[in-house]
This record gives C-alpha cells, sequence and structure tokens, in this order.
C-alpha cells in the first residue's frame, strides 16, 4: 500500500516498522513531526526530552540496554547533543541508535544554517542522506541495522526540503520490536581513559569495515547516462539534478559517511567533467579533491541558501550545459509587495510585556521561541538572540562586566527554552551573584514549533499526565530570593515588578504567566474604538497586533481578529480603546 | 501527460492552503500519477506568507517549483499573488481571490498595500481569473469554504474530470461539511 507522507511522518512510519522501541528528542523546526507522528502509535515509547543532550543520553541507554532507537532534533540541537554523541561513537550500540539531525538551509526557521554533516565526519558515526519520503522511510530500518553491525550510532541527516516534502512512500509491516540482551561490558560501555583508547582503536576498526560497506551498499549507487557530463549528489540535491539534466550520469550517495572512495574513483574515471552538486558546505567535494579528483563544485554553486532545478539550471546555463530557458519578466513595472513578516498572534497575551520593556528603555537579551518576534519592529522589545538559554547568561555577562548597562538590562525567556537551558544560566547567576533581572514568560507550552508539551505542562507526548514543574519553587530552589508571579496581560503590574527585579540585589526573577492564546482561547468581549475620542496618535500600533489599523488617522480594531486581551485599552492615552472585560 | 503540473498556492497562515493541498494529492493519486507537496511550517505560522507547492506527473523529481514554472498561482489573498508573480510560467494561469489582508508593516503605517493589484495583474497576465472567493463561500453557507470554491475555479483549468474532482473533495473533507464543500466546489467551477 501506497501513502502520501511527509519526510518526517515517513521517518515516524520507518520506526515503527523496523522496531524501534523507544524515540526521545527535543521540539525544533523541521524535525517536530517526526515524534509528533511516532506518539500517535501507542506501541512504541516517545517522549519529549528537556533538550537535545537529554534525549540522547536516553536513546544511548536504552540502546546500550539492547532497544532499537531513534533520537530526533533540529540541527542546532545536535551541538547541545555533541558532547554524548562524540563519545557514543566510541561506546557505540547494543540495539541500534539512529540520530535524526534536520538541518534548516535558507533558515525557514532557524538562527543559523550549520551543516551537520560536519558532525558525521567529526564524531566518526556513519550518516544517511534521504532524498525524498521513500528514502527516509527505508533509511531508518537501513540505519538501524548499520547501527547494529557496525556498532556504532547512525546520523541520519535530512534538511527542511525532505522533512515537510510530502511524496509517495509504499508502508510495510512493522517488524516485531525485540531487545537484545544486555551483558556488562565495561571495556566497551565504561569510558575511562583506559578504555577509552581501546574503543578508540575500535573506533577507527569499525570506520574502516564501514568504509568498505559504503562501496557496496544498495544506497550508494550510480544512474548510467551521458558520459560527458557526471554528477556528485546526495540529499535533495540529487532531485534538482535530476529534473534539470535527466540524461547525465549521476553517482547518488546516500551514506555520505564514510563515503565510498573506489566508487568515486571509478565514476570519475567514467565521465569528462565532474560536478559535485551539495547544498551548504563543500563536504563531498573537498574529501573528492582530496582524492586527487578534479571536480567543480563550490566555484560554481552558492555555499548558502537552499538549491531550486531554476537555480540549478542557471548555474549549468551559465557553464555552457544547457541553454537557458526564456522567462517572462511579470516583476517590471509592478508595485513591490510589503513584506508580510511573521507576527505574535491577536491576543498573546505576552505581547505587553515587549512593549513595556521597549518603553523603559532597557536592554533586554532574548531567547528562542516565539519571543523572537517582540524584537521585529514595531515592538522592538528584545535586543538579541543568539540559543537557547543565552538570555539569561548574557544578561550575566552584561551585569559582570559594564557597569552602566548592569542597571537597565533584563533577560527573557520562554518557559521550554528556560526548561531547556536556562536553569543552569540562572545557577550561574545566583553562584556568581549578578544582579539581573529575569522574566520568564510561561505560555504553559513550547509555542513555536506547534504546542508541544514539556516538563511544566503536566503531560507528556504520548498522552499521559505529568507532574508540572513548579517553576517558582524550581527559581526558588536554585537560591533566586526575589520571584514574583505577575499577570501579563497586567501592564501596569508588570512595569513595577521589573522595577523592583532591576532596583533589588541578587537575581530576581519574574514569572509572567498566561497561556498560549492558540492553546486556551477565551471568548472575551472585543475591543472597540470611540472614533470621537481617538486622536490618530497611533500608541496602539506600537503593540504590533494584526487586529489594529489606523485610517484616516483613526485607529480601529477587526473583530474578527480581536480576542479582547485589552492591552491596546491600556496603552491608549485618551481612552478611546474600550475594552469589555473589567478583570483583564 | 510528460511534464508534471506545477500549482502554487499563495496564503496567508489560517486560509485553509493545506486542505486544498491535499484534495489535489487525492486527484494525483486517483490519476495514478506520481506527487510532492512541499510546505514550510514553522514561522509562517504566525500570520506569515504561506506557500503550498504541489507537482503531479508521471515522475515528479524536485518537491519544488522554481520561479517561471509555476502551470497555475492560485492565490488566497491577493497582496500574495503579487508577491509569487514571478513563479508563474509564460502563458501560465493566476487565480486570485479579491480577499485582503493587510500585513502588519502596513497596518503599522510603514508600507502601503499597493492598489489595483489585480488590474496590474491583469495586464500582463491574459489567463487571470479574480473572484470573491469567501463572498462565494458564504452564499454557500461557510465562510470556511472558501479554498474549496478557488479549488473548484482552478479544476476547470486543468486537464482532470471533474468526476475524479468530486470524488477527491469526498475523500478528503468530513462527511457532515460535504455537501457544502460541493456547493462551494460548483461556485467555483462555474464562477
Amino acid at each position: 500500500m501506497k501513502e502520501l507522507l511527509s519526510g518526517n511522518a515517513a521517518i515516524a512510519r520507518g520506526a515503527i516498522e523496523a522496531g524501534v522501541t523507544l524515540a526521545s528528542g527535543y521540539p525544533g523546526t523541521p524535525s517536530t513531526e517526526i515524534l509528533e507522528n511516532l506518539s500517535r502509535c501507542k506501541d512504541v515509547y516517545s517522549e519529549w526530552a528537556p533538550n537535545e543532550k537529554v534525549a540522547l543520553e536516553v536513546g544511548v541507554g536504552a540502546a546500550m540496554a539492547g532497544a532499537r532507537t531513534l533520537v530526533t532534533m533540529k540541527h542546532v540541537g545536535v551541538n547541545v547533543a555533541a558532547d554524548p554523541l562524540f563519545t557514543a561513537a566510541y561506546t557505540g550500540v547494543t540495539g541500534g541508535l539512529v540520530l535524526i539531525s534536520a538541518d534548516d538551509p535558507g533558515m525557514h526557521s532557524s538562527q543559523n544554517e550549520q551543516d551537520n554533516r560536519h558532525y558525521a565526519r567529526f564524531a566518526k558515526v556513519a550518516m544517511l542522506e534521504p532524498s525524498d519520503s521513500q528514502e527516509a522511510k527505508d533509511m531508518v530500518a537501513l540505519g538501524l541495522e548499520i547501527s547494529e553491525n557496525f556498532d556504532i550510532p547512525v546520523m541520519l541527516r535530512i534538511t527542511t526540503r525532505v522533512a515537510h516534502s510530502q511524496g509517495m512512500v509504499e508502508l510495510n509491516e512493522p517488524l516485531p520490536r525485540e531487545i537484545k540482551p544486555y551483558s556488562k561490558d565495561v571495556k566497551k560501555y565504561l569510558m575511562v581513559p583506559a578504555f577509552g583508547r581501546l574503543r578508540r582503536l575500535s573506533l577507527e576498526e569499525r570506520l574502516t569495515r564501514l568504509k568498505e560497506y559504503s562501496e557496496t551498499t544498495r544506497v550508494n549507487f550510480i544512474v548510467p547516462g551521458d558520459n560527458k557530463v557526471g554528477i556528485i549528489t546526495s540529499g535533495i540535491s540529487y532531485q534538482y539534478v535530476r529534473e534539470v539534466l535527466p540524461g547525465a550520469s549521476v553517482l547518488k550517495l546516500g551514506l555520505t559517511n564514510p563515503l565510498p572512495v573506489q566508487l568515486i574513483k571509478q565514476f570519475a574515471e567514467q565521465v569528462q567533467t565532474l560536478y559535485v552538486v551539495e547544498e551548504l558546505e563543500p563536504f563531498l567535494e573537498e574529501q573528492i579533491r582530496m582524492l586527487g579528483i578534479k571536480v567543480t563544485g563550490k566555484e560554481m554553486f552558492p555555499a548558502t541558501g537552499e538549491f531550486s532545478q531554476g537555480l540549478l539550471r542557471s548555474k549549468f546555463a551559465e557553464a555552457g550545459l544547457l541553454t537557458a530557458q526564456p522567462r517572462e519578466d511579470w516583476a517590471t513595472g509592478l508595485p513591490q509587495a510589503p513584506p508580510r513578516p511573521p507576527v505574535l498572534c491577536p491576543g498573546c497575551p505576552h505581547r505587553g510585556v515587549f512593549f513595556t520593556l521597549r518603553s523603559m528603555k532597557l536592554t533586554v537579551t532574548g531567547d528562542i521561541g516565539c519571543y523572537t518576534l517582540g524584537g521585529l519592529p514595531p515592538l522592538e522589545g528584545i535586543d538579541c538572540c543568539v540559543c537557547m538559554g543565552a538570555s539569561i547568561s548574557m544578561a550575566h555577562g552584561i551585569d559582570k562586566a559594564v557597569p552602566g548597562l548592569k542597571e537597565k538590562t533584563v533577560a527573557v525567556i520562554g518557559d521550554s527554552t528556560f526548561l531547556h537551558s536556562g536553569i543552569t544560566s540562572l545557577l550561574n547567576a545566583v553562584y556568581n551573584s549578578s544582579d539581573i533581572t529575569v522574566l520568564i514568560l510561561d505560555n504553559r507550552t513550547t509555542a513555536m514549533t506547534g504546542h508541544q508539551d514539556h516538563p511544566a505542562t503536566g503531560r507528556t507526548l504520548m498522552g499521559g499526565e505529568a507532574p508540572e514543574v513548579d517553576l517558582e519553587a524550581l527559581c526558588r530552589a536554585l537560591g533566586v530570593k526575589q520571584v514574583e508571579l505577575v499577570d501579563p496581560l497586567d501592564m501596569a503590574a508588570v512595569k513595577e515588578a521589573v522595577n523592583t527585579g532591576l532596583a533589588a540585589k541578587g537575581p530576581s526573577v519574574i514569572i509572567a504567566r498566561r497561556p498560549c492564546v492558540l492553546l486556551k482561547r477565551e471568548s472575551k468581549p472585543v475591543v472597540t474604538v470611540d472614533q470621537e475620542t481617538c486622536n490618530g496618535c497611533k500608541v496602539c500600533l506600537k503593540l504590533s497586533c494584526p487586529a489594529i489599523s489606523v485610517s484616516d488617522k483613526k485607529s480601529s480594531v477587526d473583530k474578527t481578529l480581536c480576542v479582547g486581551c485589552n492591552l491596546c485599552v491600556q496603552v491608549c492615552k485618551t481612552g478611546a480603546m474600550k475594552g469589555g472585560n473589567a478583570d483583564a | 501527460m510528460l511534464k508534471p503540473i506545477n500549482v502554487f498556492m499563495v496564503g496567508v497562515g489560517g486560509q485553509g492552503t493545506i486542505l486544498a493541498s491535499k484534495v489535489l494529492a487525492a486527484v494525483a493519486l486517483k490519476m495514478g500519477y506520481d506527487i510532492k507537496v512541499s510546505e514550510i511550517h514553522g514561522m509562517a505560522q504566525r500570520g506569515g506568507s504561506v506557500v503550498t507547492q504541489v507537482r503531479l506527473g508521471e515522475k515528479v523529481y524536485s518537491p519544488v517549483i522554481s520561479e517561471g514554472e509555476a502551470d497555475v498561482i492560485l492565490a488566497f489573498e491577493k497582496l500574495e499573488a503579487l508577491r509569487w508573480l514571478s513563479y508563474l510560467k509564460p502563458g501560465g494561469t493566476v487565480i486570485i481571490n479579491s480577499q485582503q489582508i493587510s500585513p502588519v508593516p502596513v497596518l503599522a503605517g510603514a508600507a502601503e498595500y499597493p492598489e489595483d493589484i489585480t488590474g496590474k495583474i491583469k495586464e500582463r497576465v491574459a489567463d487571470l481569473q479574480v473572484l470573491d472567493a469567501l463572498q462565494i463561500a458564504l452564499e454557500c453557507g461557510n465562510a470556511k469554504a472558501a479554498n474549496v470554491v478557488l479549488l473548484g475555479a482552478m479544476a476547470k483549468k486543468l486537464p482532470v474530470d471533474e468526476k475524479i474532482w468530486r470524488d477527491a473533495l469526498a475523500d478528503t473533507v468530513p462527511q457532515r461539511l460535504l455537501e457544502v464543500n460541493n456547493a462551494a466546489f460548483t461556485a467555483g467551477f462555474s464562477a
């Protein structure tokens, strides 16, 4: 039976078919839907971990004990999980372990576009790269087999266009889930230096065997064609190559670490001109050059952003391999379309916090999640965003280094992000006694990636009940003396709490608690604008609310979008904005 | 059909492009075609510009459509038609829902919503259809069926039997909403 599946849904299906017993991960675009899909299968245990390092360690433990295991994360999540990854290559596995790294070329929803193929080479683990949903599903099973046969973790590296594109997938019957017998083996799993050195040598031996396997595996194959042009490619780029140059000879690499050296040499000898087509870094190209083979790669194709058949067509046309296709220049004389950037949702209870911080002229260190949207104009309520948890540590750095700024710096972080990697940053601020003020905007979910549960929501991925982390008690336990709870819809209270926090000695935490508006929609009366009173000052527009607009110098509120949060009522200086709900 | 048919659907988060792509996928399945659908999730869900790309044919390699390749641009909102017009192939079809959803820079007065978008596109694109899908859907009994009105309008332009569309629709939408969606499809088809 065939079904239309996204790459992510196909990976989940692959895990079910291949007898995976346990799956763990942390949400992150474009990886999130893998575990969401898998969690619908109640026969496989799946969970959200608080962060990617924990998720991988959970996987390493399950695999050591003999279970087939899947671990999922986005590309930057592998940075967090890098510590266990490198040493898990030494220990190897008992049951197979497949780590999904979902990379995001073009940065559709990420802060960078690092090419995680380098991780496979750096950590010395095997790597598979599917180029569509069918391969994504098949490579889960293959990855688990490789992992078990070569005693090594396998990284299955996908990109956004594989993760989020749907294609036809042939479904198979699931294999039974089996646990391999565990026997204590300290020389394999206890990585003290003496045993680590042995496993270091063993790893080289395992990689040597993998290199031989790479020469013959069915996922590294030649598509025969015209011998004038030869293309070496992997992942989604394969699809663009096949579309643009249907007659060319192609070496399609599915197992890209370690590379099949003999196969590459043999292919290079068959063709007159050799190109390497790969998104992002010259990962294949540099290794092929090291074999003494002449190739054209990054001097012709960009190292940034995504590829497409259009891009390849124009590059091959420039190189004289294709004739350029005639194009209609539709845009000439047309007006420029104004941008439509993502914004905080209408009714987002936390938008007022950013308005307040900006009006207080504070330096705000921000963090990953929806709240990055609070940094865009016209809200402009945060100064920076680097990675998960950095808001708190960066504020601490400012506090310790720059006296002029420390009195007016606050950190803003979401609940899921705080639990992911904000806790240790706050611990550091307590331990090294800085005076930072941290706002935890607690919307009771992992919102940006589509509302995943986390340790403070009271629910698990599989829908079970869970203990809710008490954020206030947690912060106090870390040693924060001043912990205050505020309602982010009460802008005066938020301002007062921030002022109190800034004045306090030692670190202070303000927990602004209101669930995500998409999670819990309360039907409140919508805001109306008294057209007589409105003087067109446009201060309400600074809230960046999609429901508010100004025409003919008067504000108006879109009834279909307004949820009655009444933040605009609070910022309105003339009293023209009329809320229908007194307690908000 | 040797070359894939490329359908480029554009709109604003929450307008129902996903259902439209599901119906198209069901059509492809019924015709025995290969199909690929590409969507970008994440930031787009927060009121951003949303693009869904559908390709169907005997064999489809790339899941995405490049500039100048779309046989049809199905725009759920006017400004999005303008934004993505460069993806239309020479001689291609554009179907536009006349709904206007102003992006925040326009609401904030930092940018202008361009005037007479459909008129300007008409000067360039011979095969342009503009319809008020929201109003038509309301007349059919449910504003949410605007996406199916647009599908109906597109169905008329594609080399697929109407019956296949009807069956695909029946396979995709919930039974209790089939009647209103069938009406919406008919209204779009004859608009």
